[in-house]
Order: structure tokens, then sequence, then C-alpha cells
């Protein structure tokens, strides 16, 4: 594997000449096989992206020197587990702009994470008759968890509507957020229309309409920047598995004094202050939301994958390289007769993933067509069914990026579409 | 050369679906969807005098798999009783279509069989749908 030296810009969005992809792409070994024949064409990130060497490695270089429990006894192996362990916590909040490392708990998913504050925080602080206010553009992972919480506490969820062009109204927020919920719980990106939520000015909005913010961000955080601090949320949730890291682990950020006020979530070992017979004090945060052995060696392969983001590419960077092939893409599906694209149009800030439906041929159709050509592709409803209903369709096809996704990739995505139609007659 | 999977009977059967719409004054109805993609399914059945199967009719938003599938199916159904509809097993549908469906496509060629068998049980039917054609035995159990 080639070893990558050079450092990535500081900040500012570079010329595309400036990204490395050549580099970049020598890093991710999936992208190196075939699929049928021809080399794998990999447009699903938005789903899973590929796991980057600096991340498997870190992963293998635990898993066959270092592993033992975290936090438990006093051998070498065990402060070396937890080193690192902590030391991936460490890497989580420098590159979510947390101040303090206590503020990030590791999870298994942003689902998790997401759960855990509709848990932790919604069942203390959210009542009967309370209003929750959600987005017609979240996945079921922000979704279901405050529609659970609604049913448990005898709340009210409410959606605030998208446009036609799949931006967030913020004139219906204003007005929902005016209704006074306890709570916004909102994607940072949407997974299916790569719609990008201005959260600082919505977090701004919502704390003065005395509602905490809770922002999913699965999609979010793998394709920029993410600075909690300066966004102005209350939760950020992230997962590793599409930040080119392991899957089973995933990560809480919350501002301290909220989550030293929640109760645990689970209950077991690492989250205890003291057990007796009467009853049981937590521990301190974040170690109260992580009970039982955690994914250690997936935590380190996180860590090892944000690093390498940080320091090989930058995330200024890396949101340049998704603008450019969002904005490549949303160009070339504009040639393909009958295609049509759900979210906002070309346009600065545009990221992906870019969803479409071809008329005359169903998405899965689409995605089975373009597999025979070694394109990934994601068909259905993307977990985002409220959504799927207010664009008036059952399913739709997904193309989402990483940081190795190629313009010729693009092409080989709009060559596998006209198959497609030729297939079906169109 | 025609396409393995999309041959042009399945085509035909997605644009111009057979027996779509709702029968009308229905003894047996059902609806369902794949839950993995979403597509959703509704049929209607009437049963005539002699309990058989007078009239059915679908409607729905599917793939080509899934549509040609119940389109096809549907079209057999005329004169069969509710015990038949239960006994009909997973082999049947892929008969009609004719052509080799993958592990991942399964769910969309059997979503009409199990509305069907939905619709004639009265109650959600289920069995294992991913994979391999199950048993008749299997595929009537709930």
């Amino acid at each position: 594997m080639e070893q990558a030296t050079a450092k990535g810009p500081a900040s500012g969005a570079p010329a595309a000449d400036a990204f490395p992809i050549e580099r970049v792409r020598a890093q991710f070994p999936t992208l190196a096989r075939e699929v049928g024949g021809v080399p794998l064409d990999y447009l699903d990130s938005g789903a899973s992206s590929q796991r980057v060497g600096a991340s498997i490695d870190a992963v293998a270089d635990y898993e066959r020197l270092h592993h033992s429990n975290v936090h438990r006894g006093s051998h070498t192996l065990s402060a070396e587990a937890t080193e690192l362990y902590e030391g991936a916590r460490a890497t989580v909040a420098h590159h979510l702009g947390a101040g303090d490392r206590r503020e990030v708990a590791f999870v298994r998913n942003a689902t998790e994470a997401l759960n855990l504050v509709a848990r932790a925080w919604g069942d203390a602080n959210v009542g009967a008759g309370d209003r929750i206010l959600l987005t017609e553009m979240e996945h079921h992972s922000n979704l279901v968890p405050w529609q659970q919480l609604a049913e448990r506490v005898g709340a009210k969820v409410e959606f605030a509507p998208i446009d036609d062009d799949g931006l967030l109204d913020m004139e219906a927020l204003k007005t929902f957020l005016e209704r006074g919920p306890k709570v916004l719980a909102i994607a940072h990106v949407s997974n299916v229309l790569g719609t990008e939520n201005p959260l600082a000015e919505i977090a701004a909005m919502a704390h003065d309409a005395g509602a905490l913010v809770v922002a999913d961000g699965a999609q979010g955080a793998p394709k920029m920047p993410v600075d909690v601090a300066a966004l102005g949320v209350d939760f950020y949730a992230i997962t590793g598995h599409k930040l080119y890291g392991p899957t089973g682990i995933g990560a809480l950020w919350g501002k301290l004094d909220l989550l030293r006020a929640m109760p645990p979530f689970l209950g077991g070992g690492s989250m205890i202050r003291k057990v007796t017979r009467a009853g049981t004090t937590y521990a301190d945060v974040p170690a109260r939301f992580e009970a039982g052995t955690p994914a250690i060696a997936q935590a380190v392969g996180l860590g090892a994958a944000l690093e390498w983001l940080d320091t090989e590419l930058g995330m200024d960077a890396v949101r340049g390289h998704e603008e450019r092939i969002a904005d490549y893409t949303l160009a070339r599906l504009a040639e393909v007769p009958g295609l049509k694209v759900f979210g906002p149009p070309r346009g600065a800030g545009r990221l992906g993933p870019v969803s479409f439906e071809i008329d005359g041929i169903h998405a899965h159709d689409v995605s089975e067509i373009l597999d025979r050509h070694g394109i990934a592709v994601r068909a259905g409803h993307h977990c985002a069914q409220v959504l799927m209903e207010r664009l008036g369709v059952a399913a739709t096809a997904r193309a989402s990026f990483g940081v190795y996704t190629t313009t010729e990739e693009i092409d080989r995505l709009v060559d596998g579409l006209e198959d497609a139609r030729r297939v079906f007659g169109l | 050369m025609e396409d393995q999977l999309y041959r042009d009977q399945i085509l035909e059967h997605y644009k111009r679906p057979h027996n779509q719409g709702v029968v009308e004054d229905a003894d047996l109805e059902y609806e369902d969807t794949n839950p993995f993609c979403g597509d959703e399914q509704h049929v209607t059945i009437k049963l005539g005098a002699d309990e058989k199967v007078e009239a059915v009719a679908f409607e729905g938003k599917g793939c080509a798999i899934s549509t040609a599938a119940t389109s096809l199916l549907t079209d057999e159904l005329v004169g069969m009783t509710r015990e038949e509809l239960l006994r009909l097993p997973k082999e049947y549908v892929l008969e009609l279509l004719g052509i080799d469906i993958s592990a991942t496509r399964m769910k969309c060629a059997m979503l009409g069989l199990k509305i069907v068998k939905s619709a004639a049980l009265g109650q959600p039917a289920e069995w294992e749908d991913e994979g391999e054609a199950g048993t008749p035995a299997e595929a009537a159990t709930f």
C-alpha cells in the first residue's frame, strides 16, 4: 500500500486538482476488487463506507498485540487497551470540536446514540402532552425512538415540513417551534435528499423557543468539518461505519451538564460507582452510558479512521470533494431521459447523496441492472418512509459518495442507467 | 439477445399487468408491503356460490419482479378454493415466472403469493421467504 505522507490543506475547499484522489483510493483495499469481472464502482457509501487501511491496520494491531478489557485490572495489556480506547475517545472529541472528551460516549451506532437520548434524556424530561418536533426528512433512527418515547409518556410528535426542493421550510419550522416543543430532533444532512440543514441557525431558533436540539450526524459528519460548539446543538450522533471505520461503533456527543443530569441508559458493569444489595450509585459520564465491555477494537478503528481523515485530507477538502462529485452527478444525470432527481437542485453547497427514479423502471430493477456493471447503489425507502410518503414514491435509487468517488465512476453510472433503459425497452 | 431476468414476458406483465384494480364486493382482501423496499400490493378476491374464486384483482406499486409475479399468479386463481390457495407452494410462482430468482429478489417474487394466502387465511400468512423456495405445508402455516 502506498504510504501517504503529504498533509492535506489546513482549510478552505481546494481546487479539484488538489484533491489527491489516487492516493486516497490506494488506501481502500476493497476498491481494488472486481464485481462480475469489472472494477467495483461503489456508490453506496451513504449506507456504509468502505474501510480505510489505517483503520483496518489499527484494529488488527489492537487485536494482535494489545487486547484486554478496559478500565479493569492493573496489568499491562489492560492499561494498553484502556489507553487506546480512551485515546480513540479523545480523537472523536477533537474531531467533533468537543471541549471535553467526557462529552463523548461510545455506542454501537448513530441509532443507539439517538435511542440513548430519547430514553435517558427523554424519559426524564418529556411528559404527557409535551411536543416532540422532528422533520419530514428524518431517517427512521431519528424518528422511531421519538415515537416510542411519545408512546411511553403520552407526548405528541410533529413533523416540520420540507419544500418542493427538499429544503426544510424555515418559516414552518419557526411556527412549529413557537408551539414550544421540548426537543427538536433533526438530521444534519438528509440520507435521501443530500440536503444540509443549517444547524447553527436552527439550533439558535430552537433554543430561543426553549427546545433542545438533537442532531443526527450519521450522514453529515462524513462529509464536512463538524464543530459542535459552533453548531450550538445539544447532542450530536455519529456512526463509525460511514466514516471509513468499523461497524458496531458510534458515538454520542452531548453537552456535559446535560449528560451529567441524565440517568443511565443500560445497566451493568462499568457504569456503576458502587453496587450494594440495597441499590446502585452510578458512575460519572461517559462511563454511565457504557455498560458492559465496549467495542474496544472498533473504537480504536474509528479513532484511526478519523485521524486519517483529519491528518491526510482535512474535512474541508472532504467537503469540497463531496460537493464536486454531487455537482457532477447532478449534471450527468440530467442527461438521462425520464430521470427525476429528488432533493435540492445543482448549486453551491449541494451535497450527496443523489436520489432518483427513472420513469418506467422501478428502483430495484435499476439497482439490479447497475450491479451487472459492478455499480453498487441502494434502492428502496432508505429507512425514511415519512419522507417517501412526502415525495410520493415507494422507493428511489440512491447514489452516495465517499472520499474515493471519482467522476469516472459517475460516468459509468450514467452508462449503466442507459443499459437499464435499453433492457426495459425505453 | 433476450435478458435472462427481464425476459419479454416479465416486462410485458410489468408494463401491462393483468387483473389490475379492485374486485367489487370482495369476500377476501389483504394488503401488505415488502418491508425491504416499501413496495405495496392490495389483493381483492370474490368467491362464487361454490366457494371458489370467481374474480381476483390487485393494485399497488412494485418492481418488475413483484408486479409480474402477482400478475401471472392472479391469472391462475379463478376456480380455486380457499384451501387450494393456502396450499399453493412457492414453486408455483417460480414456475410461472420461469426465471432464476436470486435470494435478494425472492421477497419481491413472493409478495403476491403471501398476500393471496393472507387474504385466504384472513390473517397474515408467514413463512421463511428468503433464499430457497419452501414447502407447501410450510407456506400455509402461521
